[in-house]
């Protein structure tokens, strides 16, 4: 089955879209979209690090972006404001990994590849990494989701009834780092944060509790995975770039119906 | 019986210290308000009291087993977090669904826990945090400023309920507050801080010590009206002229969740 191109791609798609929705929902109740950005541009960084040094992609991206999310939540209130450092980071990261890229001896990288993703060209190799990344992170949100809900409403409050609301920012921290690490295949380095950020957000006008808005945006981005997959093949568009259009719709839809569902 | 004690307690922001020496305790039962202006390190010793910020010299001793509940400043939840009262109740720890009523009974908001966090009114939040933080069956209650926001009579209601609760419950009471005037009347002793205690006592003392009277005047809200003595204090004192860009880190703390 695994011999199937479509069906390596669907998995891919669909095991990104599990694992970001969950996380997404974090990233946006934390307001860390902006994070979720700087941490993936990154991602390209690592791309080049990795090439120059012969080490796999993925580890090099995991490394990179591990680095970045943790240089960002260390220095973010100190001098600059968050959404000021986020913006210098992001964009810096970017710049400089397209650079670094350049500067490759020997070889062209397909750059298209790495920003957009080309999950089509997935092996089963890929596919292991991706299934194993997006397992890890889930297992980590699950294990930790209530200290981590309790951290996101009040670090104080969840100070005082303690927990360590700063263990459980590295946690988070460190699964972005690993979904950025796995989704490069499928959505590229540019589109990653949107998986993180779209189907949670789409979410929210469907639900009452934190748990419901995970489900909702975990059904919402599988769609959204499956469907941009579909509508890539039926339109001959780039895949990662059709996935991104058509959670963008679903999103367009939510927003439409919410003052339907509130008024109700 | 002493439940918490502070030695020569000093706390920084970065390099700056925000609060220096603070020599203080709570016993079992008692009310102590803390007030000061802002930037003082009001909020900065709650947060120490409660483990959220290590102190940079001196100590914190707590009873053995101390149960704290601590209420904080007007919080906010991001509007994209549902979250209803009874999920909210339950974090980080499942609790009972009795407990959890008997909670938010004890804090006057008996029907509120189907509801969104984000729906309840200003008091209503704040009962839903006074229930959180009384779930444990606290020993002493922390409260930073949590009436802010409150109108007067909401805020008047507020700390009748926390009387009732110390009342009902026995546990202690540490709070901040600038509503100096209903402070002033339902505290059993009143610590003054600027950067450091400028003093301290029972309401009456505290409101006729001359660094107090620095600090806020003589006609501040009608807090010294309640005791209406005559004071012919000399009203100079040049050494509490702190420079208050010093402590400008908690300041803009409470800016941000003032809103």
């Amino acid at each position: 089955m695994l011999d199937d191109f479509l069906v390596r791609s669907a998995l891919a798609g669909l095991g990104v879209a599990l694992a970001a929705a969950p996380l997404g929902c974090f990233v946006i109740w934390r307001r860390m979209a902006y994070f979720g950005d700087a941490t993936s541009h990154a991602a390209l960084l690592g791309v080049a690090l990795a090439l120059a040094t012969d080490l796999p992609v993925t580890g090099g991206v995991l490394l990179v972006a591990l680095v970045m999310a943790l240089i960002i939540s260390t220095l973010s209130g100190r001098t600059v404001s968050a959404d000021a450092l986020l913006g210098v980071m992001a964009h810096a990261a970017l710049a400089l990994g397209l650079v670094a890229v350049s500067l490759l001896p020997g070889q062209r990288v397909d750059l298209q590849a790495y920003l957009f993703g080309e999950i089509l060209a997935v092996t089963p190799t890929d596919l292991a990494v991706i299934w194993g990344g997006a397992l890890a992170v889930a297992v980590l949100l699950a294990w930790r989701w209530s200290a981590l809900l309790a951290a996101t409403v009040n670090p104080d409050l969840s100070q005082a009834s303690g927990g360590n609301p700063k263990r459980e920012q590295l946690i988070l921290t460190l699964s972005l780092a690993i979904m950025v690490a796995v989704a490069i295949k499928v959505v590229g380095a540019l589109l990653i944060a949107a998986m993180l950020i779209i189907p949670a957000a789409t979410a929210r006008p469907f639900a009452r509790t934190p748990e419901m808005m995970a489900i909702w945006a975990m059904a919402l981005g599988a769609i959204a995975a499956l469907g941009g997959l579909g509508a890539s093949l039926q339109f001959n568009t780039p895949a990662g770039p059709s996935i991104v259009s058509l959670a963008a719709v679903l999103f367009a839809i939510s927003a439409a119906v919410s003052p339907l569902l509130r008024r109700s | 019986m002493i439940l918490l004690e502070t030695k020569g307690l000093t706390l920084r922001h970065g390099r700056q210290i925000v609060l220096r020496g603070v020599d203080f305790s709570i016993k079992r039962g008692e009310i102590v308000t803390i007030v000061g202006p802002n930037g003082s390190g009001k909020s900065s010793l709650l947060r120490a009291l409660i483990g959220a910020l290590k102190p940079s010299a001196g100590d914190i001793i707590r009873m053995p087993g101390l149960r704290i509940g601590y209420v904080p400043q007007k919080l906010q939840i991001d509007a994209t977090l549902p979250l209803t009262v009874q999920r909210f109740l339950n974090l980080p720890r499942r609790q009972s669904s009795a407990v959890i009523r008997d909670a938010l009974e004890q804090a006057g908001v008996t029907d509120l826990a189907s509801r969104q966090m984000v729906d309840l009114s200003g008091g209503q939040f704040q009962r839903v945090l006074l229930a959180r933080a009384l779930l444990g069956k606290p020993d002493l209650l922390i409260l930073d400023e949590a009436t802010q926001g409150l109108d007067q009579p909401g805020a008047a209601a507020f700390y009748r309920q926390i009387e009732t609760v110390r009342r009902e419950m026995g546990c202690a009471v540490l709070m901040v507050s600038h509503d100096l005037h209903v402070v002033m009347a339902a505290s059993d002793r009143v610590l003054c801080l600027n950067g450091h205690v400028c003093c301290e006592g029972t309401p009456e003392s505290v409101a006729d010590a001359p660094e107090y009277r620095a600090l806020f005047g003589t006609g501040t809200q009608g807090a010294l009206a309640l005791y209406r003595h005559h004071h012919d204090h000399d009203h100079d004192h040049e050494h509490h002229d702190h420079n208050h860009q010093d402590h400008h880190h908690d300041n803009t703390h409470g800016g941000q969740n003032a809103g």
